[in-house]
């Protein structure tokens, strides 16, 4: 320690009263049984394959940040103890070389921790999740968010988007405002606050909203992009296990922003065309998919 | 500069006086922080036994809780409020605004502010924009509900929520006042230690609670003026049918929006930009006064004084430039996610050397328990707490997974909730003597200390660990929601403990009132402590120095010296008297 002993002056003992037990214990207690009880697996079950990447993401931070904060409660902790126990100090400055060697190298690590993380880590998975290409396998499902539903849209077997127009928007009739004129129309299919994609195949859905942001947030697939209206974001994942998985609202959007809730069925290869098939197209049929119906069905 | 004021009116209300001013602001931020409260318990309620009636309460908020239900529209009214009161009008009106009135001039040697008229405008428009907000309450439609954070569309349409009618129009007010005082405040504070420091206060003698407020009023100088643009132009497409924030072809409760052409992220933008700088200003003067109070009790010297300036103004620069990281699955461009990530992670640096500094000044000290130092240590540990969960948001990849959920929510409690209210009580129980000539008293302080950090580590660490689980914020309930299943239970435990944490702050309030009339009789300098204040009388007189300002000799930590029978020498013990050691 190359700290100056200031005039040589010996520590003298003092005996410690229950008031620093306590706040050493009150310390070290915090550092000790949030390290403990964080150790355990806290993130949803995990269903897609950037979610991996994410997952080991947090588990870095997880355990860098965790170490430090118990070392660093430990620490404080442990100064405490050795404070009160002094009736005068055991030494009064370091040097200015000192000061500048501890702080500065403990700061260098948590920062290369916190920036080697990000670069090393996490940025290969934002590029994943933002950069992977929406290869011609893919699935492509257009998402219109409004108060307080998710409108799913897919283009049907002709793999063209009918035309989207609000003078045809009807809540209850035409909730995507579809253009029954449009020939590529014909075959698209609307549902309400549920989405079939395929299990091992990429998923781009395109996220729109037609009066405040919401937020699309799918816990399993650790997928979350806000829907913003005037803009269409597009978000890119590769769901890898079959299940319902909940999707719900993370931008607050009004009253019902607690209820806007949905899900997502990924169905295996073959489960998910013959329900593509099976599904009734939109203007397809004489009765028309109400909201009513296939909200029904979502619950089910 | 006025003259000694005679009447109850001028002396006490219509003060030009920085410590009446800075008292004003505090009690008023204390009244906000009751209110707050208050609503936080309403919102643990909720959140802990969703559906349950209470029947009072219901006959105290007809509208909002009719029948003791609360309604959706009541609870994100309830959290809209909670955020702002306690963010804008407690945190900011005591810690930055009231202790920075009082302690500026003190610390430096000055007799008052550089621009008293000025600095008591800045209180009085401060008290109407606290009314104009609290006023939203009581106007059709309740107070604003679109979070604290106000992003539009939903601010700006009435028809998308019920708050969003005049409830939302006052806030905005609220806000751009609240701005154009902490403008006059803030400018105070730069003219002041700028201008007014005492013979031999050079900047480097400066105690590290003025550094703190020095960075701090120079940040929201540099950052809040683009949210009073922003309030401006919101009520502009709210009010006078623009469209700075409203795209084209809005459909809201059936009605087509006649706007186009704005985007919503614009106003996001704004807001952070002042945003987060506003973390800074709030969280620096915290860690401040932290380090000043922590040698008093340690008797040596702060750790790193150089290097804690440098890393305060590092902080600050830093702070201006990462707003985005609010901003990461928002639709912003990935580049400028990736950018706002790096710069994030920067910060780390400056803010590990104060976290680091922080500890070291406890090293090879004594540790005295005083109520402010128990709580100076609360900052300590919080200040390392919030900062941690910082390296989980600030990285953007995480954020996907995180953002938006009750990780969030325990991440900001830390920061801006926690090493502030820390910073708050430790400063008041260590200047207090200073306002009102009296000690508070150390049991009911060493009680308030035990009720408020138990609690507050096991509610805020709690809601962590919720985010992990994905548990999403600001949902009036989860009740159809399978994949939190397992996470609901906690909550029952993290209100009660919230409402520990609320009704432990009952004894402060005794204590506080009590103390001011019947507490012990406290000397010039009660802590033993170096800086300037505490070379005048308690409580400091109209003008603070007698006829002579002090003139500085040393820096501010001079502990651990032998000065003839004594441990210290404060700031204007001339060389002669007591070594100078920097």
């Amino acid at each position: 320690m190359s700290s100056e002993s200031d005039g040589g002056q010996s520590v003298s003992k003092k005996k410690r009263g229950v008031e620093a037990e306590a706040v050493v214990a009150l310390f070290a207690l915090a550092g000790l049984v949030t390290a403990a009880y964080g150790s355990q697996d806290f993130f949803p079950e995990l269903a897609s394959r950037h979610g991996e990447g994410i997952d080991a993401m947090l588990n870095f931070v997880l355990a860098c940040a965790g170490g430090m904060f118990l070392v660093g409660h430990l620490v404080l902790a442990w100064f405490i103890w050795k404070g009160a126990g002094r009736s005068r100090i055991e030494h009064r400055m370091a040097t200015h070389t000192t000061e500048r060697r501890i702080s500065l190298a403990l700061a260098v690590m948590m920062t290369l921790i916190a920036e080697g993380g990000v670069l090393m880590i996490g940025m290969p998975v934002w590029a994943e999740y933002y950069g992977s290409d929406g290869n011609a396998q893919a699935v492509a499902v257009r998402v219109t968010a409004q108060q307080f539903a998710w409108n799913i849209h897919y283009p049907g077997a002709d793999g063209k988007w009918g035309r989207v127009d609000l003078q045809f928007l009807d809540d209850a009739e035409n909730p995507l405002g579809l253009d029954p004129d449009d020939p590529a129309s014909a075959d698209d299919l609307v549902l309400v606050n549920n989405i079939y994609l395929p299990v091992e195949r990429m998923a781009r859905v395109k996220l729109f909203s037609r009066d405040v942001i919401h937020s699309f947030f799918l816990p399993n697939m650790r997928v979350k992009q806000d829907a913003v209206p005037g803009m269409s974001p597009e978000v890119r994942f590769f769901p890898t296990r079959t299940g319902d998985f909940e999707l719900a609202c993370t931008e607050l959007c009004g009253m019902g922003h607690y209820r806007m809730q949905g899900m997502v069925h990924v169905l295996g290869a073959e489960e998910f065309e013959k329900w593509l098939a099976d599904e009734e197209p939109f203007f397809g049929a004489a009765a028309v998919i109400g909201k009513a119906d296939v909200q029904k069905k979502g619950n089910a | 500069m006025s003259d000694h004021p005679q009447s109850f009116w001028s002396k006490y209300i219509f003060s030009f006086d920085h410590k009446v001013i800075g008292i004003q602001y505090i009690v008023t931020g204390f009244v906000m922080a009751g209110i707050g409260a208050l609503l936080s318990i309403l919102i643990r309620l909720q959140i802990a036994w969703p559906g349950q009636p209470i029947e009072f309460l219901g006959k105290l908020f007809p509208e909002g809780m009719p029948g003791g239900y609360m309604m959706p529209e009541f609870y994100i009214a309830l959290v809209t409020m909670h955020g702002t009161i306690m963010v804008f009008f407690f945190i900011s009106y005591v810690l930055v605004s009231g202790f920075g009135n009082f302690l500026i001039p003190l610390q430096i040697g000055a007799r008052d502010m550089a621009f008293p008229l000025l600095n008591m405008l800045s209180y009085w428009v401060g008290l109407v924009s606290a009314l104009v907000m609290l006023g939203a309450f009581f106007v059709e439609g309740g107070a604003a509900a679109s979070g604290w954070t106000a992003y539009p569309p939903l601010s700006a349409l009435e028809s998308a929520v019920p708050g969003s009618g005049m409830g939302q129009t006052l806030w905005l007010l609220s806000m751009a006042l609240f701005i154009v005082s902490f403008t006059m405040g803030g400018l105070n504070y730069v003219a002041t230690i700028f201008s007014m420091r005492a013979p031999g206060m050079s900047m480097m003698r400066m105690p590290l609670t003025v550094w703190s407020y020095f960075v701090a009023a120079i940040l929201g100088l540099l950052a809040f003026p683009a949210l009073t643009a922003g309030a401006v132009m919101l009520l502009f497409d709210r009010h006078l049918g623009t469209s700075f924030f409203l795209p084209a072809g809005l459909v809201v409760g059936g009605e087509l929006v006649q706007a186009g052409g704005g985007s919503p992220l614009l106003w996001q933008h704004l807001f952070w930009f002042l945003g987060h700088p506003e973390v800074y200003v709030l969280l620096l003067p915290a860690l401040g006064i932290a380090f000043d109070v922590l040698p008093a009790f340690t008797r040596k010297p702060v750790f790193g004084y150089r290097l804690s300036v440098y890393a305060l103004i590092a902080t600050g620069a830093l702070g201006m430039i990462v707003w985005g990281h609010h901003m990461f699955v928002s639709g912003m461009s990935p580049f400028s996610g990736e950018y706002f990530s790096i710069a994030t992670m920067l910060i780390t640096i400056p803010m590990a050397i104060i976290g680091v500094n922080f500890l070291a000044s406890l090293w090879g000290g004594r540790v005295i328990f005083k109520t402010p130092m128990l709580f100076a240590l609360g900052v300590v540990a919080f200040f390392g707490t919030g900062g941690l969960g910082g390296l989980f948001l600030g990285n953007a990849t995480a954020d996907i997974q995180l953002h938006e959920t009750y990780f969030v929510v325990g991440h900001f409690h830390f920061m801006i909730g926690g090493v502030t209210l820390m910073g708050t009580f430790t400063a008041i129980y260590f200047w207090f003597p200073k306002m009102f000539g009296r000690y508070m008293s150390e049991g009911l302080g060493r009680a308030h200390f035990w009720f408020t950090v138990a609690p507050f580590y096991t509610l805020f660490l709690g809601q962590h660990f919720l985010g992990l689980q994905g548990l999403t914020r600001r949902y009036y309930a989860w009740d159809s929601y399978q994949y939190v299943a397992d996470a609901l239970p906690t909550n029952v435990l993290l209100s009660v403990a919230a409402f520990v944490l609320v009704s432990g702050q009952v004894l402060f309030l005794g204590n506080f009132v009590w103390s001011i009339f019947r507490g012990r009789v406290a000397e010039r300098n009660p802590w033993q402590a170096t800086t300037l204040e505490w070379t005048t009388a308690s409580p400091a007189p109209h003008g603070n120095f007698g006829e002579h300002i002090p003139v500085v000799h040393r820096w501010p930590y001079e502990y651990g010296i032998d000065a003839g029978g004594e441990d210290f020498a404060d700031q204007s013990v001339a060389p002669d008297r007591a070594p100078v050691t920097a």
